[in-house]
This record gives structure tokens, C-alpha cells and sequence, in this order.
């Protein structure tokens, strides 16, 4: 059920970001998501894509350190308080969350959560017994 | 200016004299060490060297020379002269490639030893009225324990401080008036800032002088020291493979360590060729022990460039000088007075799971050093969360202090991004300016 994303190391240097963005754009990929973590040394950056593979191999091609990660996606809706009831499903479940980062969904009045938790599965399950809607790979390539 | 000594008949003698001295306290220490000394005694034999060859100081060029491998392959008592019953102490210097240098010392080296510290600090005008705060480490590290056996023979109040515990060096200084400080010249200038902070003034601390060495530093820094702390701020030299501190020392002039001459014999070479250089020139630091009993080490090469020099000393010494260190012939570098060898590095990079794809930056910042290690990850290494890779930073830096004694910051990078010249890594950035 789980989304990929990909996780690329970035170095503390003027351009970094812009040359990871300019790999992207030139083997046609399409950002759907993107968050970066960063400390004084490096930034991590985490990207939705619309095509995994092709993303993957321009950069690795490139010399870039990348890693794929299965994180979990959900669908919310546009509205106050719709994060917080999702939010409050995995607190309650006692889910232990390492970041997030949410896009808005461009027709629906919907909004999508990347969660990444310890344990995708037990996250996927209390989400949908609480009746969220998660999304899947397909979903993302459908935006 | 009125001239103390601690031992003035030695430390004035006319030169032609020092040179008989040494002549015949060489055949004597040459003679002890064949005897003694089954290493040293096949390094002569394939030589085709015997003591008897040695008549003085014109013949020491014949002698094979002693180097910090000889020291490792001879650990721990293959370069030993005497019985261990005979020993009262060792000292060490910190791990080089996980081996450390021990010496070794009868009470009669520690006592020589002792006595080329109080040469120091009398120089730098202690007496035994002064109150000396000795703020080296103490323990295996020489620093601590020869000024504080060359402290009491002076007859001065001895502060056995020990390095660290800034509040309480404060406390102590201020409390109890010491007139002298020894330790660090960065950790004295770590204490003035402190001090300064504190809002102590020159004026309100009765401190005069200090004594400072075991690590690189300038006249920049020196001046910085001086006025700072408002004392004269003098520099010593020694290893512990020749005994620890108190090799040489400074004097009221300023310009370069006398050395003890009537204990340590310095010759200058070619670090290439091995070949003696004329006084004056500049080349690699050897000494010869003169009258060690347990470690007496013949031709040891220091791997420190310097130069020597016999001009007339102000200060009424005759003992030569050398003139602060210039460099080093191999890679080593002195971080924090701590010996680094890049070869400890990697060997903790090896045993952590990493590729040695390293580069060390060193710098000074406020008169302290900064040590920074960049490491290339391992592509199976890499995780998206940020606190798995702070944790694996801090992880290596702790093997790092395990392996150093003193802590690098760590720095993960991406793989092949570490700088490369003619395929080979620079592993190395020294940015600290000393000379």
C-alpha cells in the first residue's frame, strides 16, 4: 500500500539543491512532494515523484547518495482540524512518527499526508480502520 | 637585570668545557647502552660500530640513529638499559597507530629530569617565595609530573591542578596567588579569556610567569598571552622519549630554548640524507642522552625542523639554542598538544565500517584548536532520517576519542566528494598559521 519516496543526501554547498532539481527536470520528472530536513553539515532531502525508477537512476547516475524508502500516504480532507484527527489516529495506536510533509491535492478538495513511521504497516491499518483513505504509488502517478 | 640560575655552573659554562663534559659523559652513556641494550647493540654491530670507537662528540656521527619505529618495534622493553627493579617509573605519550611510547626511569633519571625543569623555572624567575599552579595533565602525560618535580626542587608552593576544571584553576589561582603557570599555551590562553570574562584584570591576579609548551604556538600568541594574563610568557621543549619537558627552555631573552646540554645531545641532519648540517642550518632535531641509566636513547630522531644556534645569550647561558620548532618531517600533527597520526584515523574508520576516505581540517579559533573530520558513508549507510546519521557521527567520534584521546568533530559526507588530487585523497588541512 506504501509510497515511495526518495531520500537524497545533499551537501551544504551553494547550488546543491538547484543541480538535484536540474537532473530532475531534465530526465522529465515531475515533483508531487518535497520536504528537507537539514543540520549546519547536510540537508536530506525527500521527494514524491511521479516516476521512482527514472528518478532514481539519473541521480545515482550522477553520483548522488539516494535512498528509497516506503513511507505511508493519506488522503485528507482540505478542512481545519482534518490533520489533527489523522494525527490523533496513530497517537492513539502509540505509532511513533519520525516527519511529515503534506501537498494539497489539486482538484479534489483534498489534501495528502507523507508519514513516515517505524512501522508502515500498523500505521496503514489504524489509519483505515478510522476510514482515511491512503494512497498508493498509482495514485501519485495519476496526479 | 639580575640573572637566577638553578644550576650555574652548568648552565654558564664556557662552551669548550660543556664539550669535554659531553664528550665524556657520551663514551660512558655509548659503553651503557651496548652493554645493555641488545636493540641498539645490533643496530651498531651492522654498523660495524663499537663503543670504543666513540672517543667524543666528533665520533657521534658514526652512531646508527633511533627513530619512533625503532620505538614501537622495541615496545615495550626492547630499548630498556636497566633492570626493571631498578625502575620507578614510566610515562607514556598518547597512542600512535594503537601503540604507545613508554619510557622508563630510575630514580636518577627522574631526578635529572626533575632538575631540568627547576632549570626552567628558575629561568623564568621563580624562586622558591613563587606559588607555581602546574595545570599540564598529570599522570602518564610528562607535562604534569616534570614541572611538578622541577616546582619542588625550586622550592616553590606546587599546585598540582592537573589540565581541565577551568572554574577551579580560576578559583585556586586567585585564591591561593600563583605567581607561575604552567600548562598549554592554548590552555593559557583559554584562562585569560576566562579570567577576562570574569572580570579579572592583569593587575588584580598576582600570576608573572608562565611556562608553556607541548604543542605548537606563535609570538602572536605568546604577545596575546602576555598581555592577557599581564605576565612574561616563556616556552620549554621535550619529548617524552628523551625524559619529557625541560629538554630546553626559554630565558629572559625570549629568542629560542636553551638546551641542557650536560644531559641532551643535539645534533642537526639532513632528514633526508641523515648527513649532520653545519650550526646555523636548518634541518631535523636529534638527540643523544647523555647520562640516562633506564632509557637512554642514542641519536633519536625528533622529526622536528629546527635550527641551532650558539650566539651569546643576554641571559649569561652558554647552553645552545634551538629555535622553536619549524615544522615537522612527517605527517604528524600535535592537536591540542595531542600527537595525531592520520594512520590512528584510519584505523578507527577501518574497525567503525567506514572506507578511509577521510580529510582532517585543523584550525585555531580563539587560540584553540578545531579538529574536523570529513568521512564519506558508505552508500548502505545512508538513511532519510537525520537523527540516524547525528547518531552515527557521534558514534564515530567517540571511537575517534577512544583511539586519540581527544575528540573530533565528525562530519558524514556523500560519497567521492572528498577533494582528490592525482587520485590520491588530500587528507590533510592544516589551517592553523604558526610560523
Amino acid at each position: 500500500m506504501a509510497i515511495k519516496q526518495i531520500t537524497v543526501f545533499v551537501e551544504n554547498k551553494q547550488g546543491a539543491l538547484v543541480s538535484i532539481t536540474d537532473i530532475l527536470a531534465k530526465s522529465n520528472i515531475n515533483l508531487r512532494a518535497l520536504s528537507i530536513a537539514e543540520t549546519n553539515d547536510f540537508g536530506i532531502l525527500r521527494l514524491i515523484v511521479n516516476d521512482v525508477e527514472t528518478a532514481k537512476k539519473a541521480l545515482s547516475d550522477n553520483g548522488y547518495l539516494i535512498k528509497v524508502t516506503d513511507v505511508v500516504g493519506v488522503k485528507i480532507g482540505d478542512a481545519p482540524g482534518k490533520l489533527t484527527a489523522a494525527l490523533s489516529v496513530l497517537d492513539k495506536s502509540g505509532i511513533n512518527m519520525e516527519y511529515l510533509y503534506a501537498f494539497m491535492a489539486r482538484t479534489e478538495r483534498h489534501a495528502y499526508v507523507v508519514l513516515r513511521v517505524e512501522d508502515n504497516e500498523i500505521a496503514e491499518s489504524a489509519l483505515e480502520r478510522e476510514g482515511f483513505h491512503l494512497i498508493t504509488d498509482a495514485d501519485i502517478n495519476k496526479l | 637585570m639580575e640573572q637566577n640560575y638553578y644550576q650555574k655552573e652548568i648552565e654558564t659554562m664556557p662552551v669548550e668545557d660543556i664539550k669535554r663534559l659531553q664528550s665524556e659523559k657520551l663514551v660512558a652513556q655509548v659503553k651503557h647502552v651496548y652493554e645493555n641494550v641488545e636493540y641498539y647493540r645490533r643496530l651498531m654491530d651492522e654498523k660495524g660500530v663499537k663503543p670504543e670507537d666513540i672517543k667524543g662528540i666528533e665520533d657521534l656521527h658514526k652512531l646508527p640513529f633511533l627513530s619512533k619505529s625503532d620505538l614501537r618495534d622495541a615496545y615495550p622493553y626492547g630499548l630498556l638499559a636497566k633492570p626493571l627493579s631498578e625502575c620507578v617509573r614510566i610515562q607514556s605519550t598518547s597512542g600512535t597507530t594503537g601503540r604507545r611510547v613508554v619510557a622508563f626511569y630510575t630514580q636518577h633519571d627522574i631526578d635529572l629530569w626533575e632538575d631540568c625543569c627547576a632549570r626552567a623555572i628558575v629561568a623564568a624567575g621563580g624562586t622558591k617565595d613563587d606559588v607555581c599552579q602546574v595545570a599540564y595533565g598529570y599522570g602518564l602525560f610528562t607535562g604534569g609530573a616534570g614541572l611538578n618535580g622541577g616546582s619542588h626542587k625550586v622550592g616553590c608552593l606546587t599546585l598540582p591542578m592537573s589540565s581541565g576544571n577551568t572554574e577551579r584553576q580560576i578559583q585556586f589561582m586567585t585564591d591561593l596567588g600563583a605567581t607561575i603557570l604552567c600548562c598549554t599555551p592554548s590552555y593559557a590562553a583559554y584562562l585569560g579569556e576566562s579570567l577576562k570574562e570574569k572580570g579579572c584584570t592583569p593587575d588584580s591576579i598576582p600570576l608573572k610567569a608562565g611556562i608553556f609548551g607541548a604543542e605548537p604556538w606563535t609570538e602572536e600568541m605568546r604577545k596575546n598571552i602576555e598581555e592577557t594574563l599581564g605576565i612574561k610568557a616563556y616556552d620549554i621543549y621535550g619529548l617524552t622519549e628523551t625524559s619529557g619537558p625541560g629538554v630546553a627552555f626559554e630565558c629572559c631573552e625570549q629568542t629560542g630554548m636553551h638546551i641542557n646540554e650536560d644531559h641532551f645531545l643535539a645534533e642537526i641532519i639532513d632528514p633526508e640524507t641523515g648527513e649532520v648540517l653545519p650550526e646555523g642550518e636548518k634541518g631535523e632535531l636529534v638527540f643523544t642522552s647523555l647520562d640516562k641509566e633506564a632509557f637512554p636513547l642514542l641519536r633519536y630522531r625528533t622529526r622536528d625542523i629546527c635550527v641551532l644556534s650558539r650566539k651569546k645569550c643576554s641571559c649569561g647561558r652558554t647552553l645552545v639554542k634551538m629555535a622553536k620548532p619549524m615544522g615537522r618531517t612527517d605527517d604528524m600533527m600535535i592537536i591540542r598538544g595531542v600527537n595525531v597520526f592520520p594512520s590512528q584515523i584510519e584505523t578507527v574508520l577501518l574497525n567503525e565500517g567506514y572506507q578511509p576516505n577521510y580529510q582532517i581540517i585543523v584550525d585555531r579559533v580563539n587560540n584553540n584548536d578545531t579538529f574536523d573530520i570529513n568521512v564519506e558513508m558508505n552508500p548502505e549507510q545512508f538513511t532519510d532520517k537525520v537523527s540516524e546519521i547525528l547518531s552515527m557521527e557521534r558514534k564515530l567520534g567517540e571511537a575517534m576519542k577512544t583511539m586519540l584521546g581527544i575528540n573530533p568533530k565528525i562530519h558524514l559526507v556523500a560519497p567521492k566528494t572528498i577533494a582528490r588530487s592525482e587520485g590520491k585523497a588530500v587528507r590533510i588541512i592544516d589551517k592553523r598559521k604558526l610560523i
